[in-house]
């Protein structure tokens, strides 16, 4: 029988997984974001297992508002990543440093 | 082992892997199209769940436009993809150590989880039977009725978002040809045309 934990084991390793991608993928920010949504994608199935196993239907909600923020970051992120490739021809994040005092 | 066994470990496994491949994949292309796998095994997990609505969301918002997001950008940027990757082997130990530092900081987290006393007792929306009311009607009747401001906040989000994007990737480029409609409807014909009777052999 599939219990609770089964599904927080599948969230763990998934959001283990988003941070392995972080830091594999140092250079490339698009599979940053990737991975950023990845670990998003852990915390909703973690809000939706609880609610669906405790009887409370919040997590569920919460899981919407969730999925709404992620796809705002996405949108803003992807955003910010096409200007940054119009102004320094490249998406690499050690290059991102015109900023530094 | 019942069916909806199969199916979670079925679901759970494609999801895993594909978030692997995700992270691993040398072409970009290749990562948005594994994280779609990724999302709609997930949606799988969520349908075993019985939340149906965010199921179906979760396919919409992120099949649908995330991940079709992503990939527009992925070919849109002129990018040596096999430059950035060339380095993935030289962080791949400090990734491998982290991720299973974590890993084990949660799995300790959930090995000495326990549930309080009376938690059940502190339930904020009950889930109704699901014979009686479906999944999406009972979502629909708690976020318009208890979760309203958080709903429109979230909607005013977006707003925020999309306001956002546009003003942070439009430009007017300057040294291009333009159309202006109110200067073709204002040009005159008689100024903007010499009629010219030209003679037989003669030329201009």
């Amino acid at each position: 029988m599939v219990g609770l934990e089964h599904y927080l084991i599948v969230a763990a390793a998934l959001f283990v997984i988003g941070i392995f991608g972080i830091f594999l993928n140092r250079k490339n920010v698009i599979v940053i974001l990737m991975s950023i949504e990845l670990m998003l994608l852990a915390v909703n199935i973690n809000f939706v297992a609880f609610s669906s196993m405790s009887g409370d239907l919040v997590g569920q909600v919460f899981t919407m508002f969730v999925l709404t923020v992620a796809a705002a970051e996405a949108a803003i992120g992807l955003a910010i990543l096409v200007v940054f490739f119009r102004t320094r021809g490249t998406i690499e994040v050690e290059d991102a440093n015109v900023m530094k005092g | 082992m019942t069916i909806a066994d199969l199916a979670f470990y079925a679901f759970s496994t494609v999801t895993i892997a594909a978030a692997l491949m995700v992270t691993l994949s040398r072409n970009p292309v290749h990562s948005v199209l594994w994280l779609i796998l990724t999302f709609l095994s997930s949606a799988g997990l969520f349908v075993l769940l019985g939340a149906e609505f965010v199921a179906m969301l979760l396919i919409i918002v992120y099949v649908g436009a995330v991940a079709v997001l992503f990939l527009f950008v992925v070919m849109m940027l002129d990018i040596d993809f096999s430059a950035l990757k060339g380095e993935m082997a030289k962080y791949m130990p400090l990734g491998l150590l982290v991720g299973v530092v974590v890993l084990m900081q949660l799995a300790l987290g959930v090995g000495a989880w326990v549930e309080a006393k009376g938690a059940l007792g502190l339930h904020q929306a009950v889930t109704p039977d699901a014979t009686k009311i479906e999944n999406t009607r009972a979502l629909g009747l708690l976020i318009y009725d208890k979760y309203l401001l958080l709903f429109q906040l979230s909607g005013l989000i977006l707003l925020v978002a999309m306001i956002g994007a546009i003003v942070l990737t439009l430009r007017h480029r300057r040294d291009i040809k333009r159309q202006n409609i109110l200067h073709q409807m204002w040009r005159d014909p008689a100024k903007a045309m010499e009629l010219i009777d030209v003679k037989p052999g003669q030329g201009l």
